[in-house]
């Protein structure tokens, strides 16, 4: 695995996203978005951290073998939440006792 | 270890390569992809905790709303531009150190410090607030800071419960980082590191962007719901 240098450029520019993207954050958060206001949060946090993982974490520069651990926790944290959450967010569709 | 180095690579290598590794390289792609490996484990330990969040959070959702606006917008708001300057001063020291600009490295190492103990001085105001407030957990908490009666005083207790667990369990983490950065960053003053060999400077900067990452999940979901009402 070869060093490979990252411009400052690209960390600043990596950096005003990252400010931008908590702006647009909170703005989104005060427009009423129905029931997008969650899913429109969880896009722009998801964006943010991909910058971090792939620019500032240097993964977009490492190995495949970074890849694979970095998507193993993507796909294990993925199974975790939708696994309960199928269970738990669809019960208020059906109407299910116990909520 | 560097006499076992000699012994493994003859006299001509790098000191810092450990016996057991082919090359500096290869060194270093074992210690990203370990560090890697327990950042997963991290994702997890944190995953617990946000798995908790999102069934509280669709279970007692107007409660949850009613807590998440006592949260004050303005200073978390700061702290998460806080936190990705520090980010970007983090990622500027290993870049420094890559290029083997020993005090560059120290002064962004240093900035990264201060810029994660002001992050850490912000969340002590707001935690001060809430036990201010009696909105902490337990036997004095009050629902009427929050205009909740009944069944959602508890339930509010359980956004509180989860709000103090996770900002406490990322805000632990800076704690242990800061000073982790702050011997890298000795180790950098006394001209540890090279171009050919950083890697201390590297890892410490994957943890700190990996709990920049928490922050960036914890502050919508914590402090914005609910706000457009």
């Amino acid at each position: 695995m070869s060093e490979h240098i990252v411009s400052p450029r690209v960390y600043v520019g990596v950096f005003l996203a990252l400010m931008v993207g908590t702006g647009l954050t909170v703005f989104a958060a005060t427009v009423d978005l129905g029931m997008w206001n969650t899913p429109v949060a969880l896009v722009i946090a998801v964006a943010k951290a991909m910058l971090v993982v792939l620019y500032f974490m240097h993964v977009k520069y490492s190995s495949r073998l970074v890849g694979l651990a970095v998507g193993g926790a993507i796909l294990w944290f993925v199974l975790l939440i939708a696994g309960v959450a199928m269970d738990y967010l669809s019960r208020n569709w059906v109407g299910t006792p116990g909520t | 270890m560097s006499s076992m180095a000699e012994s493994a690579h003859g006299t001509e290598a790098h000191p810092d390569l450990v016996h057991h590794f082919e090359s500096l390289p290869a060194q270093k792609e074992a210690a990203t992809f370990g560090m890697w490996l327990f950042l997963v484990t991290e994702v997890l330990f944190f995953g617990g905790l946000f798995l908790a969040y999102t069934i509280y959070r669709n279970l007692y959702f107007h409660a949850f709303v009613q807590s998440s606006r006592h949260l004050d917008l303005t200073l978390g708001g700061v702290n998460t531009a806080v936190l990705i300057c520090s980010s970007l001063t983090m990622a500027m020291g290993v870049h420094s150190a890559a290029l083997n600009k020993r005090r560059a490295t120290v002064v962004w190492l240093l900035l990264t410090v201060a810029l994660g103990s002001v992050f850490l001085g912000i969340k002590a105001v707001e935690y001060k607030d809430k036990f201010d407030h009696h909105l902490v957990p337990g036997e004095h908490f009050q629902g009427e800071e929050l205009h909740v009666v009944g069944d959602e005083v508890r339930q509010a207790q359980i956004f509180y419960s989860l709000y103090f667990a996770m900002t406490g369990l990322h805000a632990t983490h800076m704690v242990i980082g800061i000073p982790i950065i702050l011997i890298v960053a000795w180790m950098a003053h006394r001209g540890r590191f090279s171009p050919e060999y950083h890697t201390p400077v590297e890892m410490t900067g994957l943890y700190w962007h990996f709990v920049d990452i928490v922050w960036i999940f914890l502050f919508p979901l914590l402090y914005l719901i609910g706000r457009h009402h």
